[in-house]
């Protein structure tokens, strides 16, 4: 009796532990984002108790759908112009924290202060320093005799003031990755670079940047899972409005879907959106998992 | 993807990882007055927009058309404060986001606790599987299942409820996989292979050798998830309205509309970010501990 007992707690048990988590997970992550891809193939409105099933058709008009189009683009334009000197600025960032520092903690806090405050309180921020009349960057901009911008209306300069935001938010943070990882090299090789007479700047990029690879590819790839949620940015920066604009000038993909599901509530397209952004994202995976697959047999 | 996570690394030949709370593998330069000029620098670009909401939280709208706008703090911030919490129930949104933030933060620990001890530790039919499947989807924003969510709460109706926003945060994927590589290390497989000779149930050796073993990563897990609670947009947007709200849907309510009064939505700003400030302040060197140990979130 207790040999079965014993062989019972050993096998069966463990699924005790994982099973609430797994029951809430399928139930509130798994289960949506099923069923959104179900809801895709339907004519399916809030405002209506009936759906037609409608096969491919919602995709078919999304790739027809110019504003989902200029969505994706503008998604993209505000991932480049946040991510590249974003992850560049980390790199260098990570580089200067990583020495025998006085108070490393502090100047470590001093990065990711930026994380710990909210998109939303973020985008009202800069909202206010990008601001047409009263905001500080007019300001400057004035005193220096090159005159006000009207940053909202424009489509890259709107883009140009969300990316800060997001610029703002995530350098610091990424800049802990890197550091943690440069912690991983070896000594030695600065060392050795040292005494040969490279620079600080000639170790970051010939040891240090091939050495933390991986992890630069994995900050990559997050950064393009959050460039596809970016949402509290442009819509309080135009003020909570959905469009992103008054030409969408800097409607992002989120945005177009929440437009889409929630002011026209047209449940079956917005689904096929966001299944569609789905898709990219897994395709960036799958371009993230090929990179770095190769990189280890090289 | 796992292998590309960074994690300070401890000395690896070492049987037992203390989790060590030193930073290790500083490189050998010595820091001149240039590296702390340029650390400056950077304290004063993540601080200066939280200065700023204070700045113009503290003033009347009226001087922040004046050239040049005021750069130190002015006399309004008690008067701005009270118009806040006039204009939009703000004590209400508080309490809201504290027990929101609270039971998804509790929910978090325990259910990655329970399931990252059983991945980490135990053996059972379909780990290797479960896992792999737990880190996948943690690459999935659950943003993208947030139609069928909004359904799902509208039917058992819990939208306009705090259940709405709890309920979806109960568990996180990469709540498990932190525990699961803490856990992983941390704990000694012999001395799970000793209590078990001893005649312990698997529920004792959770109780006794794991429970006490956890309690720093569980910390830091719970830190990172208060905050990411606190600080969640586009979910309680969506589901909640302005007159129920948490801090960061009141902070949208105020931000919107044609016309902002910049002095009221930054003081929002203010109340909403100084609660995290204040455990940032406090528990910092934590937190960004659990940065560097792979916190991936973003």
């Amino acid at each position: 009796m207790r040999n079965l007992m014993y062989r019972l707690d050993v096998k069966g048990s463990p699924y005790l532990y994982i099973v609430p988590f797994f029951l809430l997970f399928a139930a509130f992550g798994i289960f949506p984002l099923a069923y959104t891809a179900w809801v895709s193939l339907h004519e399916w409105s809030l405002l209506s108790e009936t759906h037609t099933f409608l096969g491919l058709q919602n995709y078919q008009e999304l790739f027809a759908d110019e504003y989902f189009w200029n969505a994706l683009r503008n998604t993209a334009q505000i991932w480049v112009l946040s991510t590249v000197p974003q992850l560049l600025m980390a790199l260098v960032l990570a580089h200067v924290l990583n020495q025998r520092l006085r108070a490393p903690t502090f100047w470590r806090m001093t990065a990711v202060l930026p994380n710990i405050t909210s998109v939303a309180a973020v985008a009202i921020i800069f909202g206010q320093i990008f601001g047409k009349d009263y905001g500080l960057v007019n300001w400057i901009l004035e005193t220096l005799g090159l005159g006000r911008i009207d940053w909202q209306a424009g489509t890259a300069s709107s883009q140009i003031a969300i990316s800060v935001m997001i610029l703002w938010r995530w350098t610091g943070y990424n800049a802990l990755i890197y550091l943690a990882a440069m912690q991983a090299v070896n000594k030695d090789l600065y060392d050795a670079a040292s005494l040969d007479g490279a620079s600080s700047f000639q170790q970051l990029t010939r040891i240090t940047v091939p050495a933390i690879r991986p992890t630069i590819i994995f900050t990559v790839i997050v950064s393009t899972i959050g460039g596809m949620q970016v949402l509290a940015e442009p819509l309080l920066f135009g003020g909570g409005s959905m469009t992103g604009g008054s030409d969408r000038q800097f409607q992002t993909l989120s945005l177009y879907l929440y437009e889409v599901a929630f002011s026209r509530f047209d449940f079956g397209y917005a689904s096929t959106a966001a299944w569609a952004m789905f898709g990219i994202i897994v395709i960036v995976a799958a371009i993230n998992y090929f990179l770095t697959s190769r990189l280890r047999r090289s | 993807m796992t292998d590309t996570l960074t994690r300070p690394k401890s000395a690896p030949e070492a049987p037992v990882p203390a989790p060590s709370r030193r930073y290790k593998g500083f490189v050998e330069r010595r820091p001149g007055k240039l590296t702390y000029l340029a650390l400056t620098g950077l304290a004063l670009f993540s601080a200066f927009p939280l200065y700023w909401s204070f700045v113009v939280g503290s003033h009347d709208n009226g001087i922040l058309g004046e050239v040049p706008p005021p750069l130190g703090l002015g006399p309004n911030l008690f008067e701005n404060i009270e118009r806040a919490f006039g204009t939009i129930d703000f004590a209400k949104a508080l309490a809201n986001s504290f027990m929101v933030s609270g039971a998804i933060t509790i929910s978090v620990v325990l259910f990655s606790t329970l399931a990252g001890f059983a991945f980490a530790k135990l053996r059972f039919r379909g780990r290797n599987a479960l896992l792999v499947m737990v880190i996948a989807t943690m690459m999935v924003p659950t943003q993208l299942g947030i139609i069928p969510l909004y359904m799902l709460m509208a039917k058992i109706e819990w939208t306009g409820t705090m259940y709405a926003v709890i309920a979806p945060g109960l568990v996180s994927a990469f709540g498990v996989f932190f525990m699961t590589q803490y856990l992983g290390e941390a704990v000694p497989t012999e001395l799970i292979e000793a209590a078990r000779a001893d005649g312990c149930t698997t529920l004792r050796i959770f109780w006794h050798v794991v429970l006490p073993v956890s309690k720093p990563a569980a910390a830091v897990l719970g830190m990172l998830t208060f905050m990411t609670a606190w600080n969640d947009f586009f979910w309680p947007l969506v589901v909640l309205t302005p007159e129920d709200p948490t801090v960061q849907v009141a902070l949208s309510a105020l931000a919107s509309g044609y016309i902002t009064d910049f002095s009221l939505s930054l003081t929002g700003t203010i109340i909403a970010t100084v609660p995290l400030l204040i455990v940032f302040v406090a528990l910092g060197k934590h937190i960004i501990g659990g940065i560097m140990q792979g916190a991936i979130k973003g």
